[in-house]
């Protein structure tokens, strides 16, 4: 039988016919971030520090790529993760809606030397502005920040009896997203709040890679309790279980 | 001199509390409003919204039950109640911006008479800025709550006649819960609630310095 592997699946020629299988499963972070390319937007899953795709980021980190965009809501915890990827230089520009935290020091640092450009966004806008990249709308008009600084300089109509706003979709090249059940097919199941930006995230981006805790066999997860339809993702990675610590906020002295 | 003695934190939090009507969705606030859930009465069923997506939230877990996949706005560990639900931050906004929530309770630093609000920034130039979900709860929620100390360490009325520092909102605060005096935010200006016990009316205009509605 010969068998040869592209993108999406194994294709195979067998004694009866020709036989293709899906299969997003990536044998490892750098086989699933291979070809990322400079200058790439990268959406980043998490809030605080539940749903933060630690390995993958990791993965960006050695794989290379520089002058990126990256969209997270928040700008990094401490000094791993989102912020180990700041540290290193390799992102040009943030766009999120909570960088200050009381463990954002890596971001503070760049930030306040000129070294990172910041896009503030509210939280809802950002998240809707992503939607509305993965839905196939170029703006929408909203509510959110009319008569403030983040609305300054943007278009602005009366609708509904309201003063509405245009936000613009956000795009992405490359997302990166913590999952809990995947299977071949690239449908995914999330744990608790750890959810957060992650399916929106999925479907705005060319290429998702989402890690994994588990990979299932086709036909496990139930159809019903699908977060993630396959559609939105292009690979997935199965990682060792890595408890969820603090981060984001002072702890108790 | 004054015959007053200032709502404490505690007591501010259950006077918020007292007005939030059964089976409403309530959002709370980082800080201060995270408060009022302890003074919500448990014959009052009350569902509460964290809008990193979770529907039904409940009290802070047992020491050593804490689940960091499983946190508030504020990145702190909570609990889900039975029937609670997760969902994505797209759904999660749409609750607020769509005009689902009934109630959001949040701090600031400014609100002005007719309800606008400043509590995102002071616009000092060498401060990181951060919003966060503060413009889309304040914009979206039906009734917008702001629960403060009535005036700064230094004394001055944070109900002011416009605000001074970045705004959050425009018009969209209902109603001012404040360590002093309840004050309702209407077009035409303020008008009193309530005040703390042997607080007068007069001594209220004072330290806001704005005409007051009884």
């Amino acid at each position: 039988m010969n068998t040869a592997s592209v993108p999406w699946g194994i294709r195979a020629v067998s004694r009866t016919g020709y036989v293709f299988m899906i299969n997003k499963i990536a044998t490892s972070v750098a086989e699933a971030l291979a070809g990322v390319k400079d200058g790439s937007t990268v959406m980043i899953g998490g809030f605080g520090t539940a749903g933060i795709p630690n390995q993958l980021i990791d993965g960006l980190i050695e794989q290379g790529a520089r002058d990126l965009t990256v969209v997270n809501n928040n700008a990094g915890n401490g000094e791993a993760g989102l912020a180990a990827l700041l540290k290193a230089g390799r992102v040009r520009k943030i766009i999120c809606s909570f960088p200050r935290q009381a463990d954002s020091q890596v971001f503070d640092g760049l930030y306040r030397r000129g070294k990172l450009e910041l896009e503030l966004v509210p939280q809802g806008n950002l998240a809707e502005r992503i939607r509305a990249a993965g839905a196939g709308i170029g703006a929408f008009f909203t509510p959110t920040g009319y008569g403030t600084d983040l609305a300054k300089g943007k278009e602005t109509r009366l609708l509904d009896g309201k003063m509405q706003v245009l936000e613009y979709a956000i795009h992405g090249d490359l997302a990166l997203i913590k999952a809990e059940l995947g299977d071949r097919w690239g449908n995914l199941t999330y744990r608790k709040a750890a959810r957060n930006f992650g399916p929106v995230m999925a479907t705005a981006c060319s290429h998702t890679v989402a890690t994994v805790h588990e990979i299932v066999t086709l036909g496990a997860l139930d159809p019903e309790a699908v977060v993630t339809p396959g559609i939105f993702v292009q690979k997935i990675v199965k990682i060792d279980r890595v408890e969820t610590l603090a981060g984001g906020f002072k702890s108790a002295a | 001199m004054s015959n007053y003695r200032k709502r404490s934190k505690d007591e501010l939090a259950a006077r918020v509390a007292r007005d939030i009507p059964d089976g409403a969705t309530v959002n709370l606030g980082i800080g201060m409003p995270t408060l009022v859930a302890n003074h919500i009465p448990s014959s009052r069923e009350v569902l509460l919204h964290s809008e990193n997506g979770i529907l039904g939230m409940g009290p802070s877990p047992r020491a050593g039950e804490e689940d960091y996949d499983l946190i508030n706005a504020g990145k702190q560990p909570v609990t889900l109640l039975p029937g609670g639900a997760y969902f994505h931050h797209a759904d999660s906004f749409a609750m607020m911006r769509g005009g689902h929530l009934d109630i959001c309770v949040l701090g600031a630093f400014q609100v002005s008479a007719t309800g606008d609000l400043s509590n995102w920034s002071t616009g000092e130039p060498e401060a990181i800025p951060a919003v966060g979900g503060a413009m889309d709860l304040a914009t979206g929620a039906r009734q917008t709550w702001v629960m403060m100390d009535l005036l700064t360490k230094h004394g001055e009325s944070k109900v002011v006649g416009r605000c001074t520092y970045p705004l959050t909102g425009i018009g969209c605060v209902r109603r001012i819960y404040s360590d002093l005096a309840t004050l309702d935010c209407t077009p035409q200006g303020l008008r009193l609630v309530d005040t703390v016990d042997g607080l007068t009316h007069a001594e209220l205009e004072k330290l806001v310095g704005l005409p007051i509605q009884p």
